[in-house]
């Protein structure tokens, strides 16, 4: 999922307001330092991090959250999309997208990359190898200061016979892992507690979906954001390999099923 | 020329390098290496096909490395394509991309004069090439064994050399399976004689 540009930019202006307000403090000294250091990506601080990256990192946490797992036949991916207005169409401002054919994800120079590693190779690019252009690419724009690190966690997802099910989460500073399952976005650490209770390696993707929606219902924060959709994607042995959003009635089943679990512990409560 | 079977390929060639009527060189090695388990069958221009066999071998092996896995055997034919067809206007090289991989097995793909890329179960190329169309036809099995390839690869190369002034020396023949490759030379009167009169 990607947090808004506006978030991110919000966020930067947002510190230094505050830091020039503290000018008289104790606190100066060291507030001073991130002052001269945070205002671009091609600096360091001076205990050794990029400011930045670590603002853009925090504009990715205030966004809505991401549950993706990779379970035996597939991967699942499902976006919490907080909507800031009932005016909204449904399904208007899409947060999955497709990269290749098999590869699910959300930034679009993976397009660029996937399909030309297809026209140099002849095969469908590994998403080894695509996590790992991707990653580049995003890590390059840490480096300068004419432009900003990317607000975004992506996700990749992919599947295929010679590989698996494969799920990679890129960061904004560039780095990136293979995951078995992983969140970001602003519940990443309860979705991650939870995550941890599954044993998705035993599990097929039809299972796996309703985890993923009932993980999402869990830990909306229903004061907060009380609008919100969930987008629900997979690929894998049940999709052919192809990525593709849940259709309709299963990720409905999927969504009801997880209202009403989040119904029954309200119950339980008492 | 090429020959898929199951768990390899074999492949042949001649050893004549010719510059109108003067041999250059009487035993060329034609066979030439892109990895340990994919190699080509070079004909045309030797400066070409030398080239493009080159350059093929390194983006391979650079394409390896960042892999982490050895590259599938369509992928090398897909740069040999790439190449052959990008430059068609200033080349001539005719050449057979064979070779084993762990996904789809022995393979061999013929990319010809054009620029065309396509996979084929048994393919023949060259000058003598248009001589042993006929015998190859008759004489190709689906499914031999690799030592009923080899045989019937010696026969046709045997037959091109016999037939084609732009062909002989001796043969060379190859067959590349998970474990490498295992090359053979047949010269001399070791090469079979069929009817010569």
């Amino acid at each position: 999922a990607f947090a808004d540009s506006s978030f991110s930019v919000a966020a930067l202006f947002s510190e230094t307001v505050l830091l020039t307000a503290c000018a008289a403090s104790k606190a100066f000294s060291v507030k001073l330092q991130i002052l001269k250091y945070d205002l671009s990506a091609s600096q360091f601080s001076p205990d050794g991090r990029v400011f930045q990256v670590e603002y853009a990192v925090k504009a990715v946490e205030s966004s809505g959250s991401i549950v993706a797992i990779r379970c035996q036949d597939g991967v699942v991916i499902g976006v919490e999309k907080i909507l800031s207005s009932k005016l909204y169409e449904t399904s208007s401002n899409q947060k999955i997208y497709n990269v290749d054919r098999h590869v699910g994800m959300v930034i679009s120079i993976a397009r660029d990359e996937a399909s030309d590693y297809r026209q140099n190779y002849g095969t469908d690019v590994p998403l080894k190898q695509l996590a790992n252009r991707v990653a580049s690419y995003m890590h390059a724009y840490t480096l300068y200061s004419s432009v900003r690190p990317f607000g975004v966690s992506a996700v990749l997802a992919s599947y295929s016979e010679t590989y698996g099910p494969e799920l990679y989460m890129i960061e904004p500073s560039g780095l990136y892992w293979g995951y078995r399952a992983c969140t970001a976005g602003k519940a990443k650490q309860a979705a991650k507690t939870e995550l941890e209770k599954i044993k998705a390696s035993e599990m097929t993707c039809e299972e796996v979906v309703k985890e993923v929606a009932r993980i999402i219902y869990l830990v909306h924060d229903e004061i907060k954001d009380k609008l919100f959709e969930v987008e629900l994607s997979w690929v894998g042995k049940v999709t052919n390999g192809e990525h593709r959003l849940v259709p309709e009635d299963i990720a409905n089943e999927a969504k009801r099923l997880a209202k009403n679990a989040l119904e029954e512990d309200l119950d339980d409560d008492d | 020329m090429a020959v898929e079977y199951d768990g390899g390929v074999v492949i042949g060639a001649d050893s004549r390098t010719s510059s109108g009527s003067y041999v250059v060189n009487r035993v060329t090695d034609k066979l030439t290496r892109i990895t340990d388990t994919i190699y080509c069958c070079r004909s045309g221009s030797a400066a070409d096909t030398q080239a493009i066999a080159d350059i093929v071998a390194y983006s391979l092996n650079f394409h390896k490395m960042e892999l982490d896995e050895d590259p599938l055997v369509k992928t090398a034919s897909t740069i040999f394509r790439d190449m052959c067809y990008k430059y068609r206007d200033s080349l001539v090289a005719g050449i057979i991309c064979a070779g084993w991989d762990k996904i789809s097995g022995g393979q061999v793909y013929v990319i010809p004069l054009g620029g065309m890329c396509i996979r084929q179960p048994f393919t023949i190329g060259g000058s003598g090439s248009t001589y042993i169309y006929g015998f190859c036809d008759a004489n190709y099995k689906p499914n031999m064994s690799k030592d009923e390839c080899l045989e019937f690869v010696k026969n046709a190369v045997a037959l091109a050399i016999s037939r084609d002034g732009s062909s002989g020396g001796v043969i060379r023949l190859a067959a590349i399976s998970k474990d490498g490759i295992d090359r053979t030379i047949i010269s001399g009167d070791q090469i079979p004689t069929f009817y010569n009169g």
